[in-house]
């Protein structure tokens, strides 16, 4: 009873602080709130006329939703990459970061069930998917499993920093023996959640572009980059704007991270190309499509060699540790980068898996004004989401904001 | 082994074989359900509750609405706690029948004959193509639409017909779309459908259990409990499931009548929906409209394990193949030439 007193003021403090800031906070909170209703409204039009009001249809029958999904869960299994230094090796220049990883993790989370949420043909009938009052058929559905994993993972990343942020709210330690087990779950669940998500195609010999087994490890590779260079960027903002002090030490560790990982991308990436383009067989016919085109058809050309162009010229700008250690190259990669792995899994991955269809067929996909409309929604409430995790969080983290008895 | 576990969970899911209403067959929710317990009675009286609820709030804000229009409302609110075909009784499925019949008769003025009947003991349909016959006329295509109430407005078909040429069975050079004098010269023709897995993907991966393989082998989807995700078409190597991307459109004039639960009965938009072998036709012993409709005699349709029916005849003695083997999904439709 006393901890949900506690709690509730913890709630009244933390939305008083996210409620007030100064001018530039204020248009960007207004500027998100004009994105979500415009979302809204879209959203509104393709629940009345149905999914046709998007670019998707029996031959291309995921688009923009599912892939902006998949990039996701990447960002939000990301959050680990700064969790594990910080808690379970004890770097404690990353200490500062984590809090931020698990609210980008907590938004990418919200974002991916909004993405999936969209995309169904009757989100009204979306309780089936709650086990108990509907049927869930688990184990054979990778999609049951992805329900289960993103759930409890948004579960775990809720708790974790509730945890530390109520006693840091109390004036309290937080009790490693509480949060330590907790922590160490969250490493090995966010491992899960991309690779259940990659299973998710690659369980799918129907489409043979995505049943492969390099698209699990593909798959992390390609979020521990993105994800950590969004962090990257978003720390920079938030050390600018608040008085949350982060060093350039933590970026730089970060930027390690990032490093590696975009590394490890690139060369799963080309091992790719060759098992696709040395001995092309039948199975390879999206990869033709993908990257030259068929039958005169080739919208998804242009995409994957901008997607492909950014990553080398991010990683090679990593690699070099001059580059990558003056701060204004730093940025420039981790944008590139993050724009790349974006293309790199919608239009790259999920878009070409149905292209050419099970006999052949091409027809190219491009998103309605409806559908970017609504994707546009979902990713401003996730900025909406972060900005008022971080603005609330950052005060009772540094000690400022207290619980005031009585 | 593994088709006969999967036999086992078919028989199970079949609400049938609980007739005792406190057994722990099937799984998860099923279990619950199965068992009488407290939780299914209070879940129950929580929905009777809502229901009657709405009702009163219902005809309480509406004077102006006349009775007819409160009972469609009544209709549609109380469709949207419908369960899983699978799990309901047979009296549950007797009084899904009759809402949704009496649903469109409010709606549309004219009563449907919705079916729901089950399987025939020891039937497990199959179908053959012959490949020499077929000549690209398409009046399969056609009799299916119309048998089926395929959504005009989007022109939505079950079968594609795929015109080779000569030399090449090749389905990335042939075409599925031609608009010329039939048969070709130099040409022959393919039909593809859902050709009803024994080993189906894309009962597999669907979420909520919304589609499933009937006993007599018909892949079937609970247009009700299906939440339009669309894995199952991806997973389908076959391209035979389609999708509602709007309000399925037919004159009132052309809608078949003579309809089934897992069958032709009318959809929503939002929802999978596929070829079941025409099941309103084929449980009451009729060959499906595709069947029938063929003019060279190209489709043959019977019961597998009935050794004297004409597909058992053609798989005997004629020299036939299956489409993509070698991903195991087992299809009962086969292709053979004279």
């Amino acid at each position: 009873m006393k901890q949900l007193k506690i709690f509730i003021s913890l709630v009244k403090d933390g939305v008083s602080a996210a409620t007030i800031g100064n001018r530039t906070y204020h248009i960007w909170m207004a500027v998100l709130t004009f994105f979500m209703l415009l979302g809204a409204y879209c959203f509104n039009i393709q629940l009345d006329e149905g999914l046709s009001a998007t670019g998707m249809n029996d031959r291309v029958s995921w688009g923009l939703y599912i892939s902006n999904f998949t990039f996701l869960v990447g960002v939000a299994a990301a959050a680990v990459m700064l969790v594990l230094p910080t808690y379970v090796l004890k770097d404690v220049d990353f200490s500062k970061a984590v809090l931020i990883g698990e609210g980008l993790a907590v938004s990418a989370l919200i974002m991916c069930l909004a993405f999936v949420t969209v995309d169904l043909g009757g989100p009204a009938r979306a309780w089936h998917l709650i086990p108990g009052i509907g049927r869930f058929n688990w184990p054979d559905s990778m999609l049951a499993w992805d329900v289960i994993v993103l759930n409890g993972y948004l579960f775990i990343n809720l708790t974790i920093p509730l945890y530390i942020l109520m006693s840091k709210y109390q004036g309290k330690i937080p009790n490693k023996n509480i949060y330590l087990p907790g922590v160490m779950l969250s490493v090995f669940w966010a491992v899960g959640i991309h690779m259940v998500t990659a299973f998710l195609y690659a369980g799918l010999p129907a489409r043979p572009f995505w049943n492969s087994s390099l698209l699990g490890p593909r798959f992390l590779a390609s979020a521990f980059a993105a994800g950590p260079a969004l962090i990257i960027l978003a720390l920079q903002v938030i050390n600018k704007y608040s008085s949350y002090d982060i060093k350039d030490t933590t970026l730089r560790k970060i930027s390690l991270v990032v490093t590696v990982a975009a590394q490890i991308n690139l060369i799963m990436l080309a091992s790719e190309l060759f098992k696709e383009l040395y001995a092309p067989t039948h199975h390879s016919i999206s990869a033709m499509y993908l990257f030259f085109g068929l039958e005169g058809k080739n919208a998804l050309v242009p995409w994957i060699y901008s997607s492909i162009a950014m990553n080398v010229v991010a990683t090679v700008i990593l690699t070099m540790h001059t580059l990558r250690k003056n701060m204004k190259w730093l940025n420039v990669a981790c944008v590139l980068l993050f724009l790349a792995i974006w293309i790199e899994k919608g239009m790259g991955l999920i878009i070409p898996g149905f292209i050419p269809g099970p006999w052949g067929a091409i027809v190219e996909y491009a998103p309605t004004w409806v559908e970017i409309g609504v994707t546009v929604g979902v990713w401003a409430m996730g900025f909406f989401i972060f900005t008022i995790l971080v603005k609330s969080a950052i005060p009772i983290e540094t000690g400022r904001l207290k619980y005031q008895r009585g | 082994m593994k088709e006969k576990k999967e036999n086992n969970k078919a028989m199970q899911n079949t609400s049938g074989s609980c007739q005792n209403g406190n057994c722990s067959c099937g799984d998860g929710y099923q279990q619950t359900l199965n068992k009488k317990s407290d939780r299914r009675g209070m879940l129950k009286k929580l929905t009777m509750g809502l229901l009657t609820g709405a009702g009163m709030v219902n005809s309480a804000c509406s004077i102006t609405a006349s009775d007819e229009d409160k009972e469609k409302s009544q209709l549609d609110w109380e469709s949207f706690f419908q369960g899983n075909y699978q799990l309901m009784t047979e009296d549950e499925k007797k009084k899904t029948v009759e809402r949704l019949e009496r649903s469109y008769e409010l709606n549309h003025g004219r009563h449907p004959d919705i079916s729901a009947k089950g399987p025939e003991k020891d039937v497990l349909y199959g179908y053959a193509f012959n490949i020499s016959k077929c000549r690209g006329y398409m009046d399969c295509v056609n009799a299916c639409v119309q048998e089926n109430n395929q959504d005009r407005d989007t022109q939505m078909q079950y079968i594609r017909i795929h015109e080779h040429k000569n030399g090449q069975i090749n389905f990335e050079l042939a075409e599925d779309n031609y608009f010329h004098e039939v048969p070709a010269e130099g040409h022959f023709y393919m039909g593809t459908q859902c050709f009803h897995c024994e080993n189906p993907p894309c009962v597999k991966v669907c979420p909520v259990e919304a589609t499933w393989k009937e006993k007599d082998g018909i892949v079937v989807v609970d247009y009700d409990w299906c939440i339009g995700c669309r894995y199952c078409m991806a997973a389908c190597p076959y391209d035979g499931r389609r999708f509602n991307w709007q309000t399925p459109e037919v004159p009132e004039e052309e809608v078949n009548l003579n309809q089934h639960y897992l069958g032709n009965r009318l959809r929503k938009k939002g929802v999978m929906e596929k070829c079941t072998f025409c099941i309103q036709r084929s449980r009451e012993g009729k060959n499906p409209a595709c069947v029938e409709a063929c003019p060279t005699g190209a489709r043959i349709f019977g019961n597998l394990l009935d050794p004297n029916s004409e597909i058992r005849w053609v798989l005997a003695n004629k020299k036939v193949f299956r489409l993509k083997e070698d991903l195991g999904t087992e299809p009962k439709f086969w292709y053979f030439m004279d």
